[in-house]
């Protein structure tokens, strides 16, 4: 187990550099250079000679690629050319718990949703309620987020007047991005518990149990669940790292400034230090899901590991 | 990888000489793209869904590749005094902000997103295929290399990933193109490459090679059929991500750009005037839930056609 687990953090590694390198290429051959974003316009000539000097922007990029890794080891991601000058790591630091707290209630909207309706579904396998659970997870999966925020907004912001439209400072401003976020993600999840527990229901164990005399509940709550949720629990931590890395679609329009949010923001500024620096955040708790996943996913199947 | 160096001695023999003679192999591969079909043809008939998705993408394709005969209005034009105006036996769905009618931009908007559905995801494919049978089947540093480079791509989330792109390239729909193949081939890449290792270990492979097939012949021609079903699926499935990739980022700036008639970037352009006049913003959004549900639903019964190993 140890071994494998060490394995997987070997492979992680230039994943991780190969991120760090591809988003930092990118972003250099962005036409534009830095000072003039930071300096708007009628800069003196000689500042700017002055400041591309001391930036370490004369250097030749493998040696900034460099210099970004060993600050990026440090902790250092650099500084914002805009937003007075704040510290990278200081903004994506204060963004990442209002992303956790989104992202916590969106998980408790898509789970408490999500698996019990696919447990239903696959227990009436065939019937009308099925086919009507599954094509609302079909459209769930199908709605626009940005169009769905845009609806609740109208209906329970504006019309109802139940909730506000946006922010994030109590309890009540997280309720409509936390089902905004975890609607369609709960389609995935009840499709994908029905799938797999009406798979495990066709083994042959089931069967035995069922000859036993176990009930119905009992067949599907001891054996079949058990051995269905494996995938389930695997893609469940791929949406925990997904959604963690920012919702940029629900952060922006319920204006909650979290991860996704500054994302858009640099974006929008021309911001390259904080879209550097929170891109290459995001895609490190990908890859770190994705190695709670296969870990989580060996222990509970030792086959995986012998492959 | 020992055979290949042992290669047995058929130096007499020409590659069309008929020791495993390619024409029972084009025959075989003809017959299984026919099963192919009756796999389709039979699921489509026993599922009601898949058969909705592909009348609701036919009405919506034909509206497409019809707009200018369908609709009175050019999408274009702006008509400021009659700017948000209701639905009526004038304007179906009403106009937008700019008094232009919302019915025909959402018909003409069909175009840009079956384009954007159906070519970024083909690119694709294309790109996964080649890269998933180089990895799979030529193994070792090309293995490592390519799979690395896709584990890259698979660890970043698209959409951001997508936003950086169009952010580095400038929006553009060409470039939508470009950013939407690139975070969409690594899929496609590890599916291909986990189906070449199972398929080179089978008979027919050791067979090809023993007689000394080149080894992209076999990989075009021996392998790659065999992974056409998967593929089919895997595409089906990519074009309403792609759609709503689109949708997505034109909605938030990095799209297509105005005046283009593109769904997403309409509900962007009328969401100030949600209070006002709803359905601007909400008719364009209820275009892109068809056209996405009907390519799951068509997308679904694929799969289950072609391929139940994909399901996760």
């Amino acid at each position: 187990m140890l071994t494998y687990i060490i394995k997987r953090f070997l492979i992680a590694i230039p994943i991780l550099i190969g991120i760090v390198l591809l988003i930092f290429v990118m972003l250099q051959i962005i036409p534009g250079d830095p000072i003039s974003v930071m300096m708007k316009e009628k800069a003196n000539p000689a500042v700017i000679a002055n400041l591309t000097e001391r930036m370490g922007l004369n250097d030749p990029w493998y040696i900034r690629f460099g210099r970004y890794i060993w600050d990026a080891l440090h902790g250092d991601f650099g500084i914002s050319y805009k937003m007075n000058n704040r510290e990278v790591t200081g903004m994506i630091m204060d963004a990442f718990p209002n992303t956790v707290k989104l992202t916590v209630a969106a998980l408790i909207v898509a789970w408490s949703i999500g698996i019990p309706v696919g447990i239903i579904s696959a227990v009436k396998r065939g019937s009308l309620l099925d086919s009507t659970l599954m094509t609302f997870s079909l459209m769930g999966v199908s709605m626009p987020a940005f169009w769905v925020a845009l609806l609740f907004q109208y209906i329970f912001g504006y019309t109802l007047r139940l909730l506000p439209i946006s922010g994030f400072s109590s309890f009540a401003h997280l309720i409509m991005p936390a089902f905004v976020l975890g609607w369609s993600s709960s389609g995935s999840i009840a499709r994908m518990t029905r799938t797999n527990l009406l798979e495990a229901m066709s083994n042959d164990y089931i069967r035995t149990a069922r000859a036993k005399g176990l009930r119905e509940s009992g067949v599907i709550r001891l054996h079949a669940l058990k051995n269905a949720m494996m995938p389930v629990v695997t893609m469940m931590a791929m949406q925990v790292a997904w959604m963690l890395s920012g919702a940029v679609m629900t952060e922006t329009i319920f204006g909650i400034p979290g991860l996704g949010r500054i994302t858009v923001d640099a974006i929008k500024n021309r911001d390259m230090p904080l879209l550097q620096g929170s891109t290459i955040f995001a895609a490190t708790l990908i890859i770190l899901g994705n190695l709670v996943a296969d870990i989580a996913y060996s222990y509970l199947d030792p086959r995986i590991r012998v492959n | 990888m020992t055979q290949e160096k042992k290669k047995p001695d058929y130096s007499g023999l020409k590659d069309t000489d008929p020791i495993i003679s390619y024409e029972q192999s084009e025959e075989a591969e003809l017959a299984e793209l026919n099963s192919v079909w009756d796999n389709i043809v039979n699921t489509f008939k026993k599922s009601p869904l898949a058969l909705i998705g592909t009348t609701i993408i036919l009405i919506i394709v034909l509206g497409a590749v019809f707009a200018p005969l369908i609709c009175p209005y050019d999408p274009y034009v702006q008509d400021l005094p009659n700017a948000l105006a209701k639905p009526s036996t004038e304007h179906l769905l009403g106009t937008d902000s700019f008094g232009r009618d919302l019915f025909t931009r959402i018909v003409y908007g069909a175009r840009i997103s079956l384009i954007i559905g159906l070519i970024p995801s083909m690119i694709a494919i294309v790109i996964g295929a080649v890269m998933g049978l180089m990895a799979g089947f030529l193994g070792k540093t090309a293995d490592f290399i390519i799979m690395r480079i896709a584990d890259i791509v698979l660890s970043f989330p698209s959409l951001l990933l997508a936003m950086v792109i169009m952010y580095t390239l400038g929006a553009s729909l060409l470039n939508l193109f470009i950013a939407l193949s690139v975070i969409n081939w690594g899929v496609t890449a590890r599916t291909v490459r986990a189906q070449t290792l199972q398929l080179r270990e089978k008979e027919f492979v050791e067979a090809a090679r023993s007689v000394g097939v080149k080894k992209s012949t076999i990989m075009f021609r021996h392998i790659l059929p065999n992974c056409i079903p998967s593929l089919i699926v895997i595409f089906t499935l990519d074009i309403p991500d792609a759609i709503m990739s689109e949708a997505s980022l034109s909605f938030l700036g990095v799209g297509a750009k105005p005046p283009a008639a593109s769904w997403g970037l309409m509900v962007s352009e009328n969401k100030d005037n949600l209070t006002r006049a709803p359905w601007v913003a909400i008719f364009p959004g209820i275009a892109i839930m068809l056209l996405v549900l009907a390519f799951n639903f068509v997308g679904d019964a694929m799969r289950d056609a072609l391929d139940p190993t994909l399901r996760q």
